[in-house]
């Protein structure tokens, strides 16, 4: 397949997930193998409420739809995935107020299996917020996008 | 003379209080929609199923991020609740003034491993955690994860934790 259309369906594909859009995930960059998600600030996503900082499960949800994004934009990669594992390190809180952005890589595929690395991070990129590695499966593109 | 038991409605209110400030003011737990079941100290999470928290539309499933939340946040409730517990029991902490606001400090997640066994189905999903180990700075929980039966799991976690400093030193 064309590199750029399954650039494209996998972006179709990652906008029109429910929980992304209930997230307010959008893309950033979408490219071979990589993909880098953004996702605003919201009170409704709070997990301390003392210091307003987010819960590390919506970080977690966006740095596994990265994941799924950079690994169906692999051009090795095929039309569907899912995660098998993934080991998430909160290196500190994020800052109150400012909107998260993941990055993750695509950095090896198999015939069934795709590696990924992730970070996520805050205004302050230098110093990353979480980063994550997992595997996800590589699904046989037949009867999905 | 032998104190009279305490009767059973004021014991059960009083847990009951204590697991909902703990719960009860974290508005991400509030988001997905999780909610926790309480029989004495034990805890059962459950994710009643709703449309938002799906991540593959096709099949449909799940999010696999959800799964993920959904096991982190049991395992630092377990964690925070056995804390609690000690506190409430004991009479240090009065669960009738205990507010998302007066609580103690929740512990901090370090680090969590996600293991995805099968496919998360679009219905409820439960959870419970277990702590194999803590700490005065660390602690180690694994979580399991189950739909339909108990005994088919379709996730499991392990995550270390990092302690909240007590305000007073211990005696």
């Amino acid at each position: 397949m064309d590199p750029d259309i399954k650039t494209r369906l996998a972006r179709q594909f990652i906008e029109s997930i429910p929980h992304a859009r209930a997230l307010g995930m959008s893309f950033v960059e979408i490219g071979e193998g990589v993909a880098e998600l953004t996702m605003p600030y919201d009170t409704r996503f709070v997990g301390d409420p003392h210091t307003g900082v987010i819960h590390g499960g919506a970080i977690s949800t966006l740095m596994d739809t990265c994941g799924g994004a950079a690994v169906m934009a692999h051009p090795a990669g095929a039309g569907g995935t899912a995660t098998l594992d993934l080991r998430i390190d909160y290196m500190r809180a994020a800052t109150p107020g400012q909107n998260v952005t993941a990055r993750a890589t695509c950095y090896h595929v198999t015939r069934s299996v795709a590696f990924v690395r992730a970070v996520a991070m805050d205004d302050d990129r230098e110093n990353p917020v979480a980063s994550a590695t997992g595997a996800f499966t590589i699904e046989p593109s037949r009867g999905r996008t | 003379m032998a104190k009279r038991p305490e009767p059973v409605q004021q014991v059960k209110e009083r847990r009951d209080r204590a697991l909902g400030a703990l719960v009860g003011g974290i508005p991400y737990v509030q988001f997905i929609g999780m909610r926790f079941e309480r029989r004495g100290d034990e805890l059962t999470a459950t994710l009643p199923f709703d449309e938002k928290l799906i991540g593959n539309p096709l099949l449909p499933a799940l999010h696999g991020g959800v799964t993920a939340a959904f096991l982190e946040t049991t395992a630092v409730i377990e964690l925070g609740w056995q804390g609690l517990w000690g506190e409430i029991e004991s009479g240090r902490i009065d669960a009738e003034t205990l507010t998302p606001d007066t609580l103690p400090r929740m512990p901090k997640t370090i680090d969590f491993t996600v293991d995805y066994l099968r496919t998360g189905l679009p219905r409820d999903a439960y959870a419970r955690a277990r702590v194999n180990r803590s700490g005065r700075r660390y602690a180690s929980v694994h979580v399991e994860a189950w739909q339909d039966n108990r005994s088919r799991l379709y996730a499991q976690a392990t995550g270390h934790f990092l302690m909240p400093v007590h305000d007073a030193p211990d005696p």
